[in-house]
């Protein structure tokens, strides 16, 4: 067991855990925030995106002793980002979810993608939703809400 | 399930349906709904006295004027806990803005009217209670109408209602909220006038799903996401080959991590386990991960594909039991060889991996319990439940958790994944026990679309058309051996293997279909659409061939061979053809249209594809759906359904997308051996059309699935010339 001090969503939060545990187990099971989703555990499906200084990040395979004062920010916290809110506000308006269990690492993934790219073509999109896994096969909503967020930013 | 809902079918014409109503002590208006039906009673025997069920069974109108309307079904993404609302609050002329949806808990009264238990399957959701909640709302209506008409002295009929509000004569209005507790007061109406389609405001509306927001800022909460005061969390470790048994743990490493609880054998669905107790989830699989097990596999079938795949084949190129003999026997010895076609297909085993790992939880107390599970099959994991605790099931509260995805595999008949939840909580008295299921085990742990093997001989007529078709389909019975049987197998076979094509809409003169169920040691599981899945990718991968043979356009040929009375499929090709002659007449260079058609449960569906190769893998750079699924009740989910469960189909022609065994042991492990669908495998746009119906509504879970495969394949071979028989596909 060690002690770590977590920037989260622009707040510090103190979690004694062992130093091989997952961020994501950090986040869903010690600071109960369990809109960061466990999918598969190996990287392979994106449910558990968070950022990581801005960095989409799969934290189900970042130990949290690697995160040191780096900021993290979750789906709970989004909608404070002006992209997050409008990437967030596109998912509605287009309808995109439909059991939404993956959706929160979907619209993770594309704040990141919007940040970086504000314009991104249909390539850019699948490249950086290539890796979010959605078993309801939402996809043709993703690519649209994404690109209503980018008309609007 | 088709046979289930056929035979039911009978039942829905004479079902009694009986309203009752009670006062809440909150004060608002609660209704139940008590359907009787024949099978439970005598023939001629009366009527029973209606029953009162627990309160607030579908509608709650609370002061404030929110209206809480009960949702029978599991939400697992088909929207159900938006369209069942809507249905009721159509006849209701609710407010919608002021609708709040809640996910029922198991009881009696929120089984499915036709099949007679509490489930999500068949796509029945809205099909099965389309009636019953557009019933509800019109009672509900006309006991706030009258208690509006008391209150003013004047006969309801000069009443009307609009908008959670009910008029009378001089300008008088009142607001449902504060009519509902003396509404309870009222009779319940035997009968009530619903509704014409035109006088709908809310059904066939594209109305946005109520669960949007909540499932966009992380907010909505899945039964994994349960954290109930007290609660530990359980791992268990399956044995490495189905039926396997426990000879010996060694869990001294397992027990050194601190936050582990408890360690112990339980007996498992097939064979026997151990879990792993702790206080968080990343311990007790860090435990699990950790034990030494030694299995007893004495005796047990070790199931392989390759040699599955052999025995299979070699089934197939014999008769099977008879499901279809229709015509003449020797028509096929009269077709010419050069006029013949022989095709061997095979399918591999499927798993359903949906986003949301398996769990359940559960809290025994002794004298009773209390669960949380995302569920399909409610009541039959309550009554599982209670078997393994002692209990009776209505001392088991049962709560039905939102649940991310299912497909099929939240409808176990064994209750297996509850029942493990169960026996562990046994041992944990007063303590909530949530038992997950690490995707790895969800990989490897069974339940899967079943293999199969097809052979199909077919006798072309010398106008082109198939003169004679002997079709062969080996496969392991689902319900073989469950309570299921009784109702689905038939002279032997089981329905699920091959509904499909036993009631093939195309009109095959000599139509001859037989097969084979035999058993494999290796849990099988209906995966959204079940046998359509394959029946409907070799009938529709070989009319297209015999369509090229015949040098006809693919969707003439298809509506020449359909029977004429197969009007939802004529409909659907219409349409396809209107929507999609466009772009299918000026594809770009090294690009091909792929055309299939299928109708299954009530819902016809014909699909265009346009396909090039890029990197020896299909690339699909467009679909266009025609659907008919009868009254559409809420287009934009009829629209999300499609567009779904086109990519949810396309699962099994992903390089990676089959379940194989060796040894007895499942070789895939996670995502990165199984690989469904990501956003670039399935089509950029899929534009979805539906035809105009008043026709009572059909599935829109399941028909979207068969359709896209045969599509995708179809255009693959007019680009290559070559065919594709055997998934998943590899190289093209």
């Amino acid at each position: 067991m060690a002690t770590y001090q977590l920037n989260v969503n622009g707040q510090s939060k103190k979690v004694d855990v062992d130093p091989g545990t997952p961020l994501l187990w950090v986040l869903r099971e010690e600071l109960k925030m369990t809109g960061t989703k466990y999918g598969c555990g190996i990287s392979a499906c994106g449910a558990c995106t968070v950022h990581v200084d801005g960095i989409a990040t799969r934290s189900c395979v970042v130990p949290v002793s690697l995160i040191g004062t780096r900021r993290i920010t979750t789906i709970e916290a989004i909608a404070q980002d002006p992209v997050g809110r409008t990437v967030q506000n596109a998912w509605v308006e287009k309808d995109v979810v439909q059991c939404g269990y993956c959706q929160s690492g979907q619209i993770m993934s594309a704040v990141a993608l919007l940040k970086a790219t504000p314009k991104p073509t249909e390539q850019n999109i699948e490249e950086s939703m290539g890796g979010n896994l959605c078993r309801c096969a939402t996809y043709v909503r993703i690519r649209e809400a994404i690109k209503s967020a980018s008309q609007q930013l | 399930m088709r046979a289930a809902m056929k035979k039911n079918d009978e039942l829905h014409l004479n079902r009694r349906s009986f309203l009752c109503a009670s006062t809440a002590a909150a004060g608002g208006l609660l209704v139940s709904l008590y359907l009787d039906f024949p099978a439970f009673a005598q023939e001629g025997s009366p009527a029973p006295p209606p029953k009162v069920y627990a309160p607030d069974a579908f509608v709650r109108i609370e002061p404030n004027g929110k209206i809480f309307i009960t949702v029978n079904r599991l939400e697992f993404g088909q929207g159900v806990q938006t369209s069942l609302p809507m249905v009721l609050a159509e006849e209701l002329d609710a407010d919608w803005s002021q609708v709040v949806p809640e996910l029922a808990p198991a009881a009696e009264v929120y089984k499915d009217p036709l099949f007679g238990i509490q489930m999500v399957g068949g796509s029945g959701s809205i099909s099965h209670s389309f009636q019953q909640y557009r019933e509800l709302g019109a009672k509900t209506r006309a006991m706030l109408i009258a208690s509006a008409a008391d209150r003013w002295k004047v006969s309801p009929n000069v009443c009307r209602a609009e908008n959670s509000v009910v008029y009378g004569p001089g300008g008088k209005s009142a607001r449902y909220a504060e009519l509902a507790e003396r509404a309870t007061r009222q009779p319940v109406p035997n009968t009530v006038r619903l509704k014409n389609p035109s006088e709908f405001h809310l059904i066939g509306k594209k109305v946005p799903r109520l669960d949007s927001r909540a499932k966009c800022d992380g907010s909505q909460k899945f039964g994994l996401d349960l954290d109930l005061p007290g609660m530990k969390v359980a791992v268990v470790a399956h044995p490495p080959v189905f039926g396997g048994r426990v000879k010996s743990v060694d869990d001294k490493e397992a027990r050194r991590l601190s936050g582990v609880k408890d360690i112990f054998e339980i007996p498992l669905a097939r064979g026997t386990g151990v879990a792993v107790v702790a206080d968080r989830f990343w311990t007790a699989k860090q435990a699990r991960d950790g034990l030494r097990i030694e299995w007893d596999l004495s005796g047990i079938e070790l199931a392989d594909s390759s040699q599955l795949s052999t025995r299979f084949k070699e089934l197939a190129r014999t008769t099977g039991n008879v499901v279809v003999a229709r015509g003449d026997d020797k028509a096929m010895s009269r077709t010419p060889a050069a006029r013949r076609i022989v095709a061997e297909y095979e399918f591999p085993y499927l798993a359903h991996t949906p986003m949301e790992p398996l769990n359940a939880t559960v809290r025994f107390e002794g004298d009773k319990a209390e669960a949380w599970v995302p569920s399909q099959f409610q009541t039959m994991d309550q009554m599982a439940i209670a078997q393994a605790l002692g209990l009776k099931p209505e001392q088991v509260t049962f709560h039905t958790e939102y649940a991310g995805g299912g497909f099929g595999r939240r409808a176990v008949i064994d209750s297996h994944v509850p029942v493990e939840a169960a026996l562990i909580a046994k041992r944990f008295r007063d303590t909530p026990i949530k038992l997950v299921w690490p995707r790895e085990d969800d990989v490897r742990g069974g339940y899967y679309r079943p293999m199969h093997a097809h052979r199909v001989e077919i006798g072309i007529g010398a106008d082109g058309m198939p003169a004679a078709w002997r079709h062969v389909i080996v496969g392991q019975s689902i319900v073989a051996g469950t309570p299921f049987a009784a109702m689905m197998i038939r002279n032997g076979v089981d329905h699920t293997t091959v509904e499909g094509a036993s009631d093939t809409n195309y009109n095959i003169p000599n139509f001859h279909l037989s097969a084979h169920n035999p058993t494999v040691n290796v849990p099988v599981l209906w995966w959204r659409s079940v046998g359509n899945t394959h029946t409907a990718f070799v009938i529709e991968t070989l009319v297209d061939e015999l369509a090229m043979r015949a040098k006809m356009d693919p969707i003439a040929y298809r509506r020449k061979l359909l029977k004429s009375e197969a009007k939802k499929l004529h409909a659907v090709l219409d349409l396809l053809d209107e929507k999609s002659a466009g772009w299918r007449k000026n594809l770009p260079k090294g690009h091909a249209a792929g055309i299939s058609c299928h109708e299954c449960f009530g819902t016809a569906v014909a699909c265009a594809v346009d396909v090039s190769i890029e990197n020896k893998r299909p690339k699909i750079h467009r679909a266009t759906v025609a659907v008919h699924c009868g009254l559409p009740v809420n287009p934009l989910t009829i629209e999300s359904q499609f567009q779904g469960g086109i990519g949810f189909g396309l699962t099994q022609l992903m390089g990676q997308g089959a379940i194989t065994l060796k040894d007895g042991r499942v070789e895939q492990r996670n995502f990165d051996g199984y690989t469904p669908p990501y956003i670039g495998d399935v089509p950029v746009t899929i534009d979805v059309h539906i035809v105009p119906s008043t026709e009572a509504p059909t599935g829109c879970g399941e028909p979207p699935v068969p359709v896209i495969s045969p599509a995708v394949v179809n255009a693959l071979t007019r680009l290559t010339g070559k065919r594709y028989r055997n998934l998943p596909l590899v190289a093209v």
